[in-house]
């Protein structure tokens, strides 16, 4: 069962969907710049912060907490949103969660929303789906927008037009926003101030008129049923405020426990993604309240390959992430292949840890995507929840290769290796027989050295992949054993050796 | 002190310079070194690459022939971290999958008496001047491995600042991946050699003659990057330049 969809069609692998990536000069200066940016931004706002080490430990722990004993903060969960006036529905894949919501839209008689920023709702491919049952969703948030209006895929978590610059922004803006309301104003140019200006007036009609709004959450309290969007542009906000029916959709390993939980990510979030030290906006809303606010709130717990992920023992802590995407901004490989290369609505470190899990690893993209990285580790050392993704990716890696037990959709299965690793798996067995004989190693080690002179410049066949941008290492005349035996003797328990 | 120097399976076969220049280097310290012909490769490949239990023989080999010696020394960063860091999580994934304590026992005696060269002599030997004479200039390449897994920090530095002759100059962005990876640079070699690029271009700017690091896995692909690029530079492991002495230079 590899059925969970992730919010993007799955092209090609990763290594060559990056491969067009690499070449294309404007994409890898427009993410260069912005990666590097905000990377030493956020480098400094943690600097500022005295216990970060501690409030990342806490950070990991309350996350871990809390999965462990998911169905009971769940339960408490439904019981809290339930009392303070809103109704939970439970949505095992993305099929379900899109059929609930457009029903619900349906039923209040609009077909038109307005919408939050949110990765769930992308995940599941929800405009789409609301396209198809004829309402229209407007993104509102100003990334998205130009997403949106360009027809194009989001790039980055949480700045999903990170790939675009200012002069491409203004050729979209010009040339949509009339189709899809209040036209770009005449004479637009691409300052940030008349941008962002024309993105405000284009957006304001949308949240007049609006009477249903649709958001994710950043967290949800389980004691109270509290839902919880930290945002940087307010837009947010009016959605989540000004129509008459709210629904939320969140994954389901979104809950924390208490507020004093809250407290923690509220200082680790910000630092991490916008290198802020608090977020500009922080919205709060629990269930409904009179006259003040939506009059009914729907919460949708969105499962969509979650439980299947909590199974796993080492795969699991990609359930901690805050989607803050430090790992995105500082990873290297990120940086040259750019969002689209993944495959999903998460990129860069984390989307190439979460997508395999959350779909599994059957298609070509999921297969691919655990070897899109170097295993340098600057994700690792930046993640705010301290998750170990060189860790899980060597994991994946190895259900890839090797295969082995998995839960998928609900279900225990021996995963089959993937496709193609055969001769790769070949090489690797027969390398560790030679390895783990001495006498083995010398003999292919001197047959090396004496044809030295014969090795070619390049490689043919898989070895091209190296030769192709890199020369090789000339083969040395004598290999280190054999000086050492030459100069300092004796066979020193190589035979002893097994 | 009897320590057997671990010279990784690349360096034994591609790169038997290095391996000489720890053997000098060592034994001008006073330290007894000793080369167990046994030894072949920690692992890495194969568990970095997928290959879990197929790098459980490998670690276990390991384990039989360094099992005896007081310290380990390898002049790989990343070598030195599969030991380290991977070792005992070998022996922890053993364990979870029901095959009891074996593998974590076999291998618990080489974990914490394995170091990385800069990391032996500073931590260990108590030396930072290791009288050493080696007259270029000379940009620092801190590997992934070294610098997040070993948390080696400034002691490579340190030791270079104190070679006689040396000028050390700081690399641009010198803690980014240069694109080696293993096998992710045959994988994803597109993006391997975009990395790799860049970083022969920030090295390029700093107006050194020598790249210098501490994992010659890296420095093969820097190498060959800048052998394939035509540039000037040359990469030296770093075990060459400490072990450089006036009258026995290093080329
Ligand atoms: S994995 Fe860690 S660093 Fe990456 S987005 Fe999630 S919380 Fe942030």
């Amino acid at each position: 069962m590899s059925g969970t969809f992730v919010g993007m069609p799955a092209f090609a692998a990763f290594p060559e969907a990056a491969r067009e990536a690499v070449g294309n000069r404007t994409l890898r200066g427009n993410l260069r710049h912005a990666t590097h940016t905000i990377r030493a931004k956020r480098a400094r706002a943690v600097a500022e912060v005295s216990d970060w080490a501690e409030l990342r430990e806490a950070g990991r722990r309350i996350k871990d907490h809390t999965l462990h004993h998911l169905d009971r903060y769940l339960e408490q969960l439904e019981e809290s949103v339930t009392r303070a006036g809103g109704t939970v529905h439970w949505a095992a894949d993305a099929a379900e969660a899109n059929r609930i919501v457009a029903d619900l839209v349906t039923a209040t008689g609009e077909s038109e929303v307005v919408k939050v920023k949110s990765m769930a709702t992308q995940e599941i491919g929800l405009n789409e789906a609301l396209e198809a049952a004829g309402i229209r969703a407007y993104e509102t948030d100003l990334a998205e927008l130009i997403v949106q209006l360009g027809k194009d895929r989001p790039s980055h978590i949480l700045v999903p037009a990170i790939h675009r610059n200012r002069g491409e922004i203004r050729d979209i803006f010009a040339k949509e926003m009339g189709e899809w309301g209040r036209p770009a104003p005449d004479g637009l140019t691409d300052t940030p101030a008349e941008l962002a200006e024309a993105a405000r007036l284009h957006l304001r009609e949308k949240f007049l008129r609006a009477k249903v709004g649709i958001s994710g959450a950043n967290f949800m309290v389980a004691e109270t049923g509290t839902l919880v969007v930290v945002e940087s542009e307010g837009n947010g906000r009016m959605c989540l405020t000004l129509p008459e029916t709210l629904i939320s959709v969140v994954g389901l390993e979104k809950v924390v426990p208490t507020w004093r939980d809250l407290e923690v990510f509220l200082q680790t979030l910000p630092r991490s993604a916008t290198a802020e030290r608090m977020n500009p906006y922080t919205s709060m809303w629990t269930g409904t309240t009179g006259e003040d606010g939506p009059r009914t709130f729907h919460l949708v717990l969105l499962d969509n390959g979650r439980t299947d992920t909590l199974a796993d023992q080492v795969g699991r802590q990609a359930l901690r992430c805050i989607r803050c995407s430090a790992c995105l901004n500082v990873c290297p490989v990120y940086e040259r292949a750019g969002g689209h290369a993944y495959g999903s609505v998460y990129p860069g470190p984390i989307g190439a840890i979460l997508s395999p899990q959350l779909r599994g690893t059957a298609s070509e993209i999921d297969a691919s995507l655990p070897y899109a990285s170097s295993l340098c580790g600057a994700c690792y050392d930046v993640c705010p929840v301290a998750i170990d993704i060189p860790e899980v990716l060597v994991h994946l890696r190895e259900r890839v290769v090797e295969g082995g037990p998995a839960v998928r959709a609900g279900n225990r299965v021996l995963l089959k290796p993937a496709k193609g690793h055969a001769a790769e798996r070949a090489a690797m067995r027969a390398a560790r027989w030679a390895l783990a004989h001495p006498g083995a190693l010398r003999t292919g080690q001197r047959l090396a050295s004496r044809t030295r002179r014969l090795h070619p410049r390049t490689l043919p066949g898989p070895g091209r992949a190296w030769s192709g941008t890199r020369d090789l290492p000339p083969v040395p005349a004598e290999p280190f054993r054999d000086w050492w035996q030459r100069t300092h003797g004796t066979d020193n328990g190589e035979g002893a050796a097994k | 002190m009897r320590v057997a120097l671990f010279l990784t399976c690349v360096n034994d076969t591609l790169y038997p310079d290095t391996g000489r220049a720890v053997v000098k280097l060592l034994t001008r310290l006073g330290v007894d070194v000793d080369f167990p012909l046994g030894q072949t490769c920690c692992g890495q490949a194969h568990y970095n690459t997928g290959y879990r239990h197929e790098t459980e023989p490998l670690a276990r080999h390991f384990s039989d022939v360094f099992g005896e010696y007081e310290a380990v020394v390898t002049p790989s960063g990343s070598c030195a971290a599969m030991v380290r860091e991977l070792y005992p999580r070998l022996g922890e994934r053993a364990r979870a999958e029901g095959r009891g304590q074996t593998l974590a026992r076999t291998l618990a005696p080489v974990v914490p008496k394995t170091y990385e060269l800069t990391e032996f002599l500073v931590d260990v030997l108590g030396v930072t001047d290791v009288g050493a004479h080696y007259p270029r200039k000379v940009t620092y390449h801190p590997t992934c491995h070294g610098l997040r897994a070993l948390r080696l920090g400034d002691r490579p530095r340190r030791l270079l600042e104190a070679v006689k002759g040396l000028e050390l100059v700081e690399l641009p962005g010198a803690e980014e991946c240069c694109g080696f990876g293993g096998t992710f640079a045959l994988k994803n070699a597109d993006v391997s050699a975009a990395m790799g690029a860049d970083k022969v271009r920030a090295a390029e700017s700093t107006g050194a003659q020598v790249l210098c690091a501490a994992d010659n896995s890296c420095l093969m692909h820097i190498g060959g990057t800048t052998s394939r690029l035509r540039s000037g530079l040359r990469p030296v492991h770093i075990a060459e330049i400490l072990a450089s002495t006036e009258e026995e230079p290093a080329l």
